[in-house]
């Protein structure tokens, strides 16, 4: 479910297709930088109404992100 | 200039804060002024702010402390809707030579004057980036590019500002934030006070004058106007020639 909405968040930035996002996609090869990631965070925390911290996790790739906000949910 | 923008100034309350925010609010800004301890002072900066026909609100708030930080800026984005302009004037000093300062005085002045502009700037950084667009003015001082014997803790933490303006500068750049210093020379100010009568100290002063606040609030008004939008990371002296 967090992927669905990555992949959706993602195409909407980029106006491509979710389809084209994968886990394996690395944000440096879509042309996202450290603060897309992070103002994508923020919208995901507005949506999960969680908080995410950010902590001193490397966030290379989807599946980086992904991990990363399931754990803070469990 | 500033017309429809809102601008939170701390240590707004007197000095070059009050003449900061009687500026932008001249040229149309609505304030939320933060203030340390002197009520009175922050409601008479309040009601002159008001009676420019602007919104004003007064919040006490000590930026040493992260949590009042967090909280007072969750209220501000409540009560005026947004923020355009933050400006990082709270500063104090505590003068002693290094073997007379204590450690807690190091530790309190850098703790106002360079952790509190931290704090606020990680409140309103995201508040920025998200609108991609916004105006950080940190106060720092020529005291911080130069030294100045006696204030081993001032010129600390108004050298540490000069980083942190620009490491935050080229942060948001790209989200078209600008985030640039004011270095401040002497300014007739309580801060100053005892010090304004120093002839000798004057004689220093290329210009021989101490600066009066609403000369550095000039200097904020253009950082905080799209009069400056593409500059960014700059320190600017405003000192009278002290320092060239």
């Amino acid at each position: 479910m967090v992927f669905e909405k990555i992949a959706n968040l993602l195409a909407e930035k980029l106006e491509c297709e979710a389809s084209e996002i994968k886990m394996e996609t690395k944000f440096s090869d879509l042309g996202i930088d450290s603060l897309d990631v992070m103002e994508m965070l923020m919208s995901l925390e507005e949506e999960l109404d969680t908080e995410i911290e950010m902590g001193d996790n490397k966030v290379e790739t989807v599946e980086d992100l992904v991990k990363m906000i399931e754990s803070k949910q469990n | 200039m500033l017309k429809g923008k809102t601008a939170i100034v701390t240590g707004g309350s007197r000095g070059i804060g009050a003449a900061i925010c009687k500026l932008f609010a001249q040229n149309g800004a609505n304030i939320a002024l933060l203030y340390a301890g002197n009520t009175q002072k922050a409601e008479e900066t309040k009601e002159a702010l008001l009676a420019l026909g602007v919104k004003a609100e007064a919040y006490q708030c000590n930026v040493a402390d992260a949590e009042q930080v967090v909280q007072v800026c969750k209220q501000i984005i409540k009560d005026f809707g947004s923020v355009d302009i933050l400006v990082n004037n709270a500063g104090i000093t505590k003068d002693k030579l290094v073997p007379m300062m204590k450690i807690p005085d190091f530790d309190s002045v850098v703790d106002t004057n360079l952790k509190g502009a931290f704090y606020m700037i990680k409140q309103i950084y995201p508040v920025f980036m998200k609108q991609k667009s916004g105006k950080i003015i940190n106060v720092s001082s020529v005291s911080g590019l130069i030294g100045n014997p006696g204030q081993t803790n001032y010129s600390a933490s108004k050298a540490g500002l000069v980083g942190l303006t620009k490491s935050v500068a080229k942060e948001l750049a790209s989200r078209n934030v600008c985030c640039n210093a004011i270095a401040p020379g002497f300014v007739a100010t309580d801060m100053t006070e005892n010090l304004s009568e120093n002839n000798a100290l004057v004689d220093h002063i290329p210009m021989k004058r101490f600066a009066q606040p609403e000369d550095i609030a000039k200097l904020a008004l253009f950082l905080a106007s799209d009069q400056s939008d593409y500059i960014t990371g700059e320190v600017i002296r405003i000192d009278g020639g002290l320092a060239m």
